[in-house]
């Protein structure tokens, strides 16, 4: 049941990468695949009915972490303050940036909310893929699972980290990259020529260093965290992720060379699934690894809840994600195909 | 520690009160929304499409800024209250779990139908799509009331020796015996505000000589539902409500009331100040006997007061919970007698001519707001000194491991953020409101 529920959580952070990834990455790239005001508003339009609901998948995981694994909420909500309230600052710019813009037209209004909206996306992305890092590489928890991070000290990976060291600068980056190839992809794919042209070369110009990015980060993963290659030595079908990751950006870079967008961002999506599922399946069953000493470490054990509230759960978890998955469809059939800048308007 | 602890609550504080100014608006708008798209789909007029369409923008701005305030809600059961996270998460969780895969999703999904897509959509389809709206934004306060309910009246868990709290029963969690009233009672505090802040609008319309056909539908709509539901607020959700205090938190009802000596045919104070040195009331003016009447239905009934409890049960606040429990019942009577008012100006149909009661109700939009928000001063204070009632003391679940200076960094940067965020609030809103309902508004709409 603990299992179940870990990958349940992981799926929702999948999801939430996948759909908020492209808004997060749109955002990012907004000022460099649009050059006019037409564009920007393209481009603001193809997340304008989606970015809400998509952000939602953050609040949902985080609400089912918290009940299922309540320790380690507790625990890693407390630790990572200071990140986690820049965070919610950033969330609160973006939104009122991509809601109050349009307003008002004019000449300083407009930029202003584009500069915030472009700065709070790519920051984001880059804490989310922070992060990912600090899991990966563990917390000094204390014995009672209690620990508090700066938000930097010495820059290295050693016993008294920070939120940010060389490793989790180096994993926000690449989640930058990442993000900005997916959300790029997603432009090219929801616009017109010529923003969806640029969109497209800047996917070209990211997915090297996306390639790049990621075999470093794999490699020094490997030696920061020793019990992700443990786990793969012990269970070698967890590859399967690793090559569902990097099949996907092979497959985003024919499918984008061959001109479809739709392929080549669904590659992507194959791409980030691929990491995020690598990522739990080598920390599995740690959810939160300790540097101070391993038996303090955070697991799906000592952090869940009690039994019946975990079976009971997937009473109303299954028909709810059903029904999300008609909404879901439901608005995106809805708004399919590229963005049409006339048909606009509340 | 103290003053760490003290920050850890005044942040939760602060960051909640200034959500909920728009969550509270949100709520009520999107049922008057819906009673004005149903008007439209039944008369088939233009006009109520088109008062829909102006709310709707109204409710958007409003929307906007709760979502994003609400998100550090969710946040802060973690950062802020990590103990308090780790011994209730297994059951709270559970509810707001459930908000985010019931409530959000399907707020997020037709609010965005309701703004961008009336021209994709049939006439139906839309008045349905803000049907769901309603709905799915008066779910999200369900789970949210079943959270709060369950830490002033915990039920259906038991206890690990750890001190965590596991989910025993999730049929007692959603059915919580507390939950029921207080959230027919808050729901109606929505419709009060959308209510005020509707008919306020209208009568600024009327009294400029603006958009006069809506003036008159926005004061009429407004009026009919704030004071139907402030009189529900009354009877039967508020006396209700107070059963269930005077029931299971005996202690609080003393303190709201500033009753300090236990007594037979208890007195209301209608005014008076809290002395907690001389343990009394100052200045009171007293309805002699009353609250012995309210609470047992009996006029000679024994009341407990302050002096029946040890000190280390009473709520800390006493004279701010006083004063918000006082503040929100004032400012209800108040709220019933403008609205019997306006039925009688309505009925005789004098309303839309009295430029005298016109200003009134202009310039009762602030008070549901403060209203509402003493009404849940009244909720969370009153709950002190508990976090969960009886169970665990507010000053044993905050993060012990945040510093104060963490925490004040944080305080002072939300405080900064939220005064922006008031700021672009009123400056848009404004804006809408001066360009009202008509259809040459369009162009700055997006």
């Amino acid at each position: 049941m603990e299992t179940l529920w870990f990958c349940l959580v992981a799926f929702m952070i999948t999801m939430y990468v996948l759909l908020d990834g492209f808004d997060l990455g749109a955002g990012a790239v907004h000022w460099l695949a649009a050059r006019d005001e037409a564009g920007r508003r393209q481009i603001l339009r193809s997340i304008g009915p989606v970015w809400d609901g998509n952000e939602v998948w953050l609040l949902a995981a985080g609400g089912t972490l918290y009940f299922a694994f309540p320790a380690l909420y507790a625990s890693s909500f407390s630790g990572f303050y200071l990140p986690l309230m820049i965070v919610l600052w950033l969330l609160i710019l973006r939104g009122a940036a991509i809601e109050f813009r349009s307003h008002i037209r004019n000449a300083v209004w407009i930029p202003f909310w584009d500069a915030v909206f472009a700065g709070a996306s790519a920051l984001l992305a880059v804490f989310f893929g922070a992060a990912l890092g600090n899991v990966v590489r563990g917390v000094p928890l204390d014995a009672e699972g209690h620990f508090f991070l700066p938000l930097w000290t010495n820059w290295t990976v050693g016993p008294e980290p920070g939120i940010l060291d060389w490793y989790t600068v180096l994993t926000g980056v690449t989640a930058l990259a990442a993000l900005v190839h997916h959300g790029a992809l997603w432009v090219a794919l929801k616009t017109e020529d010529p923003v969806s042209s640029r969109a497209r070369r800047l996917a070209g110009l990211f997915w090297y260093a996306v390639l790049g990015l990621t075999l470093v980060v794999t490699g020094v993963t490997f030696r920061v965290q020793p019990h992700i290659p443990q786990r793969l030595a012990e269970q070698p079908w967890g590859y399967v992720f690793a090559v569902l990751a990097l099949g996907g950006l092979l497959w985003s870079l024919l499918q984008r060379r061959r001109g479809e967008d739709g392929g080549a961002f669904v590659g992507s999506c194959a791409y980030l699934a691929g990491m995020l599922a690598s990522v739990a399946f080598g920390l599995y069953p740690y959810v939160l690894p300790s540097v101070s000493d391993p038996r303090t470490s955070l697991t799906i054990y000592n952090a869940s809840t009690g039994a019946y509230g975990m079976r009971v759960a997937l009473y109303w978890w299954i028909p709810g994600m059903i029904l999300v998955a008609v909404y879901t469809w439901f608005t995106y059939k809805r708004f399919a195909g590229k963005v049409r800048l006339e048909e606009e308007g509340y | 520690m103290e003053s760490a602890l003290g920050l850890h609550r005044f942040h939760f504080a602060f960051t909640v009160t200034f959500h909920y100014v728009f969550a509270q608006l949100s709520m009520g708008l999107a049922l008057l929304i819906f009673i004005l798209k149903t008007l439209g789909l039944r008369t088939g007029r233009d006009h109520y499409d088109r008062a829909a369409r102006f709310w709707i923008r109204i409710f958007a701005i409003t929307f906007a800024i709760g979502v994003v305030t609400g998100i550090p809600m969710e946040f802060q059961f973690g950062t802020n209250w990590s103990r308090f996270a780790r011994a209730a998460g297994g059951v709270i969780g559970q509810t707001l779990a459930m908000e985010g895969v019931f409530a959000f999703f399907l707020e997020s999904t037709f609010v965005g139908l309701l703004l961008f897509g009336e021209k994709r959509l049939s006439r139906k389809a839309h008045w349905a799509v803000s049907l769901l709206l309603w709905l799915g934004t008066w779910l999200s306060g369900y789970f949210i009331l079943a959270t709060n309910a369950w830490m002033q009246h915990p039920v259906g868990y038991t206890l690990q020796p750890g001190g965590q709290a596991q989910l025993e029963s999730l049929w007692a969690l959603l059915l919580n015996p507390w939950l029921g009233w207080m959230f027919l009672h808050n729901q109606f505090g929505t419709v009060v505000t959308a209510g005020f802040v509707m008919a306020s609008i209208g009568a600024y319309y009327l009294l400029t000589g603006k958009h006069v056909e809506y003036g008159r539908t926005f004061v009429r709509l407004g009026v009919l539902a704030a004071g139907v539901a402030s009189i529900l607020m009354l009877i039967p959700t508020g006396d209700m409500q107070g059963q269930n205090i005077a029931r299971h938190q005996p202690v609080t009802l003393a303190a709201m009331e500033g009753l300090f000596e236990t007594q037979e045919g208890a007195p209301v104070a209608i005014v008076g100040q809290p002395d907690m040195e001389k343990l009394r009331l100052d200045n009171p003016l007293y309805i002699p006997r009353l609250l012995s009447f309210l609470t047992y239905r009996r006029w000679t009934a024994e009341v407990r007061g302050l002096d029946a409890f040890p000190r280390d049960q009473w709520p800390d606040q006493i004279p701010l919970l006083y004063y918000s429990y006082h503040i929100m019942v004032g400012l209800g009577t108040i709220f019933i007698a403008v609205s019997l008012v306006s039925f009688y100006k309505l009925w005789r149909k004098r309303l839309f001519e009295s430029r005298r009661w016109l200003w009134a109700l202009l310039l009762m939009a602030p008070f549901p707001f403060i209203a509402n928000t003493a009404g849940w001063m009244t909720a969370e204070l009153g709950r002190q000194p508990w976090l969960i009632y009886g169970v665990m003391r507010t000053g044993e679940g905050a993060s012990f491991n945040v510093s104060s200076g963490n925490t004040l960094f944080t305080l002072i940067g939300f405080m900064g953020m939220y005064a922006v965020l008031s700021i672009l609030f009123l400056y848009l809103s404004c804006r809408e409101i001066d360009h009202g309902p008509e259809p040459a508004a369009k162009e700055s709409a997006s």
